[in-house]
């Protein structure tokens, strides 16, 4: 028992930190660029990924395990995935706006733009490929979230201090966050250490 | 530019207008700005952008000649399932086709092969222009787009790598064990490489730079009055962000009525 708690617990480091999947992995770059203006819309995307991947996950080792694997059409996976994932994504939306209003009105505006990032799709693959159980595919695509949601909150917070800050023209806007990426990817790399 | 005349100067709608088109003109990556992940993912070394870029043309065409046939069949409140169902199945062609006669180029791409499906390239054209138009050019367009892909990013990958492993195409050129002979290979063997650029973060800082030197040139061109509307921002990260930025609008609007 406390050896599956220790690999869980690795497991969770990794994806999180060591292997963070937009800074080393570069997954999700969209939201990551594109919804990091300010922290608290950072936060309730974050919150929204970690909600829909971990999910995501779950489903589709689910899927592989009992339906793919056994009828020897993993060669689907792609197609099924993609489709499962868009459909869920659907799915816990409207279960969100009928039974639980609350999280609704704090998630779901963010979900929409969910099916566009390529993390949901890039963790269920990677399991699949990396031999994950059901329950080790689940702590890696929660941790995975948890990683994106850990650097697109500190991207948010560096962007709101740089906003008056005296930039080159050309450099304005996306080439900025790109460099602030970089020096972000680099300090991450010092977490390989942990592996 | 006039109503008939397409890119440079072609008749609009022919193939060599669409491939130039995409090729130049509308250059996804360097103009458009579109599909950033692959772009940044698999850019450390030129075989792997070039590798990459050949998969996502192949895809790119047959699809949008698929979705092009479909047009008239594909009803409209579906029509976004149904692209992804035909992007999906070319996707996975590809990707057994490539781990049946280049095992060692798909284990190096490995997950960002199936991601082809997400690059927003291949569902923007497929949007853009093949539910709209005939077989032949939605065809040439894919081709065009595709190789405007291809070479952006073998270009991306070979300064990377170039600058951060000395070497072009897996060619030794700068630092220890060049192939250049003589006293010239003695001076090019003294280069240190600043190994950065092969890593993730130095994926990030050419992009910068890139995009930096694509809106100066975007700059000069309005300051001379010329068209710059072609020019993208990123399909998702604009797209998201005016989303992002509706989101916090909104919230505003809703802490204000509370009070």
């Amino acid at each position: 028992m406390g050896e599956v708690i220790l690999n869980l617990v690795g497991l969770m480091i990794t994806a999180s930190l060591v292997n963070n999947v937009v800074l080393s992995q570069f997954l999700g770059l969209c939201p990551f660029l594109g919804v990091s203006k300010k922290t608290d819309t950072a936060l309730g995307m974050g919150a929204a990924c970690i909600f829909v991947i971990t999910m995501a996950s779950l489903v589709c080792s689910i899927i592989y395990k009992f339906i793919l694997s056994p009828l020897d059409l993993s060669y689907l996976q792609t197609i099924v995935f993609i489709l499962v994932i868009a459909m869920l994504v659907q799915f816990v939306e409207m279960i969100l706006k009928k039974f639980v209003v609350s999280l609704y009105q704090a998630l779901g505006v963010y979900l929409p733009l969910i099916t566009t990032n390529c993390a949901v799709l890039g963790v269920a693959l990677n399991n699949v490929t990396d031999g994950y159980s059901i329950l080790e595919s689940v702590v890696t695509g929660f941790a995975t979230a948890v990683g994106f949601t850990i650097s697109i909150v500190i991207l948010a917070g560096l962007r709101e201090k740089m906003e008056y800050n005296d930039i080159p023209a050309p450099f304005k806007g996306m080439p900025m966050v790109l460099l602030t990426s970089g020096l972000m990817a680099i300090a991450f790399t010092g977490f390989s250490a942990l592996k | 530019m006039e109503a008939k005349k397409g890119a440079l100067g072609f008749k609009q709608h022919t193939p060599a207008e669409r491939f130039f088109n995409g090729l130049i003109v509308e250059n996804p990556t360097l103009v458009l700005m579109i599909g950033m992940c692959p772009t940044l993912a698999v850019t450390s070394s030129a075989i792997n952008g070039l590798g990459m870029g050949l998969a996502t043309t192949f895809v790119l065409a047959l699809s949008n000649a698929v979705i092009s046939a479909l047009r008239k069949v594909i009803p409209p409140t579906v029509r976004i399932p149904s692209f992804i169902v035909v992007i999906a199945s070319f996707v996975t062609l590809v990707q057994l086709l490539m781990q049946a006669y280049v095992p060692a180029l798909n284990a190096a791409l490995g997950v960002y092969i199936p991601l082809i499906v997400v690059n927003c390239i291949i569902f923007g054209r497929a949007e853009a222009y093949a539910s709209k138009n005939g077989i032949v050019p939605a065809f040439f367009d894919g081709i065009g787009m595709g190789i405007g892909f291809t070479c952006a990013i073998t270009c991306i990958g070979l300064v990377r790598e170039f600058i951060g492993g000395g070497t072009a195409f897996d060619v030794q050129i700068l630092g220890e064990g060049t192939v250049v002979p003589g006293p010239v290979g003695a001076f090019l063997s003294g280069y240190t490489p600043i190994s950065i650029f092969i890593q993730q973060a130095g994926a990030f800082f050419v992009l910068a730079f890139l995009i930096a030197i694509m809106n100066k040139i975007k700059m000069n061109m309005a300051k001379k009055g010329k068209d710059t509307s072609k020019f993208g921002q990123g399909c998702c990260s604009s797209a998201e962000e005016a989303a992002a930025d509706k989101i916090s609008a909104e919230k505003e609007a809703r802490k204000e009525a509370n009070e």
